[in-house]
Formats: structure tokens, C-alpha cells, sequence
């Protein structure tokens, strides 16, 4: 197979564009989908501070280092979330990495800092380990960026997230969900804003653009995800996708152009009702937010 | 593996599909229409990750 830009050997296949890549052309491909992204969006603009959500994996830290390549002014963001000898080891991927490019590495420990893990945080809460996890990566992401004055909290959520989401809320007909699944969620009171730069690249393509520049990330899945059902809509999707390449694509473009501006009110409509958490500030349309909920259920166990 | 054999049909062979894996022979990265000599170290890696978002 050649590259379809210069003909020299191709060294990854993405069917979704029926194209092959050399490795130059590959990283330019991506580079150019992510700035797409930022701008067709109105992410953010060259002076804004950008803090990029870094877990140690592909994503987060391919979507680091696109920003980094492309001249944005991005500082990361680990949380060590307590799960045992997966977060030791994601954690060191992301210090290494930060190391690698004389990168601003911001760090907050949830144990240290709140008093839970998340085996421990999930069982006191009776959440879903993963439900628990985002719970706890959404409030401090919000929180570190405010308290940083980040400008935007970029995340490394790729297509295959992102069609894997939008699968799970159209098979429930979650309108709320659905009304605030969007590339740019806008900040507000208590709100920094917060952007999707990958979701035209697939994770196949964040892994071999990792492969590719020698970014060594942590390949094993997170212990506490396995099973979990978002796996299962990937899955599912890329069955779909492997007899009829560009199927996630259209899907998840199809629903952001023409789907989306429909059922925003929805999630509208919610924003409306929010107030300051009397515990921590931060928005919430419950009486006490369930970050705060959370950490009391852990803390009295 | 009895000999030479197309990236795509070993993936086929073991039931792997394409769209969740990247192939890296010899520690190089290679496309579904690559050949993988008898001799080679293949990684076959996992790109799907799921956890909370």
C-alpha cells in the first residue's frame, strides 16, 4: 500500500478515508484533523491556557502532544485515582512524558486529597466503579482548571468515545445526555469550558500516531473498566465498521450536524436549574452536588 | 505460522478484527496489505479503551 499523499510506502491503513499513510504524511493527517477540529469549533485560540486531561494512555497523551506540536499554550493534568498498581503505572507514563517535553505537569492525588479510592469511593457510593471514576475526573478537571485560571480542560475523547456515547444515549433516548453531547461543552458560572480536539481521529489512528513518535503510553486497560458497556458498544460499532468503513463517523457527524441542534434544549433547559453547591461551589441542579455526595458516603464508611 | 501470510489474513485467521487492533512487525507498524515473513515478532495491539469519560 502507498501514501496517498506522496506514494512512498504507507505504514498505517484507515479505511474510514480508504487511505494509507507514510509515517510523515500520517502525522501531518493528524495534525490537520485536530486543528480542523479546534477552529470548525471555535475551540480555543492561540493565547488561551489549555489543560489537557492526562490519564497515561494514548489519547490524552497524543491529544497533549498534538497541542504542544501545534504552538497552544497546554499544561497537563494527572489525577492518581487510588486503583492500586494501574495508577503508579499510568501515572509514571504521564510524568514521563511531561518530562520528555519540558511540559507542565499538574497533579492532584483523590486519596490524598478527598479520602477515597475509587474501589473504596465506588462500593461506599453503590456506583458502577467507572460511573464513579467520571463522577470524581469531571468535578476535579473543573475545579483544577479554575483554580489554574485555564482558559479550556481539552480531553482525549476520540471518535470511537464519542460514537460509542452517542450509541448509549440513543439506545436509552437519554435526551439530557444527548442535548449536552457535543465537541465544545461552553464554560459558565462555575463552568470552565471544555473541548474534544480528537474526535475526528479514531483510536486506532491516537495509538499508531503514538507508535509513530516514540510516545510510550500505558497499553493495558484500566482493571476496573473490564466489561464495562461502553467496551460493549464498541465493539458492537466496530463490527459495523469493519463490513462498512465510515459508518461511526457518519454516525457521530450525522448526529452533530443535523440531531443536535434539535435536542440541545434539553440540556438547556437543565443548565437552567443549576445553583452553587453549598459544599464545594460548584454547579449542581441537587440540593448538594454528587461529587460532595460521593465523598461523604466514602468518608463514613 | 507455516509461512509468509498477509497481515489481514492472519487477523482473519485468530478472529481479530482490524478496526480494534494495530499490527507491529518487528517493532514496525504495518498496513492490513503487509506480508509477515515466518520469522517475524508480530504484536498484535489492543486500541480499544473504555473506561469512565
Amino acid at each position: 500500500m502507498k501514501c496517498r499523499v506522496c506514494r512512498e510506502p504507507a505504514v498505517i491503513d484507515v479505511r474510514r478515508h480508504n487511505a494509507g499513510f507514510c509515517h510523515p504524511c500520517f502525522v501531518k493527517h493528524c495534525s490537520d484533523q485536530v486543528t480542523r477540529t479546534i477552529e470548525s469549533y471555535r475551540m480555543f485560540g492561540p493565547e488561551d491556557r489549555i489543560l489537557v486531561a492526562v490519564s497515561g494512555g494514548k489519547d490524552s497523551l497524543a491529544l497533549w502532544d498534538l497541542l504542544l506540536r501545534l504552538g497552544y499554550r497546554a499544561d497537563g493534568l494527572y489525577i492518581g485515582l487510588g486503583i492500586g498498581s494501574y495508577s503508579d503505572e499510568s501515572g509514571g507514563y504521564a510524568r514521563r512524558f511531561a518530562e520528555s517535553r519540558s511540559a507542565h505537569l499538574v497533579e492532584v492525588d483523590l486519596p490524598a486529597t478527598f479520602g477515597y479510592d475509587i474501589p473504596t469511593g465506588s462500593a461506599a457510593a453503590r456506583r458502577a466503579p467507572c460511573s464513579a471514576c467520571g463522577l470524581s475526573k469531571r468535578h476535579l478537571f473543573n475545579s483544577a482548571a479554575l483554580e489554574g485560571g485555564y482558559d479550556a480542560v481539552a480531553t482525549g475523547h476520540n471518535l470511537d468515545d464519542e460514537a460509542a456515547v452517542l450509541f448509549g444515549n440513543v439506545l436509552r433516548w437519554d435526551m439530557g445526555y444527548l442535548g449536552r453531547q457535543q465537541p465544545v461543552l461552553p464554560g459558565g458560572e462555575g463552568f470552565v469550558r471544555k473541548v474534544k480536539p480528537l474526535v475526528r481521529l479514531g483510536e486506532r489512528e491516537t495509538a499508531a500516531y503514538c507508535v509513530l513518535e516514540g510516545i510510550d503510553y500505558i497499553v493495558e486497560e484500566c482493571p476496573m473498566a473490564e466489561g464495562n458497556r461502553h467496551l460493549g458498544y464498541k465493539n458492537a460499532l466496530n463490527e459495523i465498521e469493519s463490513t462498512s468503513p465510515g459508518s461511526k463517523a457518519a454516525f457521530l457527524f450525522g448526529f452533530l450536524d443535523r440531531i443536535s441542534p434539535l435536542v440541545q434544549p434539553a440540556a438547556s433547559a437543565e443548565r437552567e436549574g443549576l445553583h452553587p453547591c453549598p459544599g464545594c461551589g460548584s454547579p449542581t441542579v441537587a440540593e448538594v452536588c454528587a461529587f460532595c455526595k460521593l465523598v461523604e458516603r466514602a468518608s463514613s464508611r | 505460522m507455516d509461512g509468509p501470510l498477509a497481515v489481514s489474513a492472519l487477523l482473519n485467521r485468530l478472529d481479530v478484527n482490524r478496526e480494534s487492533v494495530l499490527v507491529i512487525v518487528d517493532g514496525s507498524l504495518v498496513t492490513g496489505n503487509a506480508t509477515v515473513p515466518a520469522s517475524a515478532t508480530v504484536e498484535i495491539r489492543p486500541v480499544i479503551s473504555g473506561g469512565a469519560l
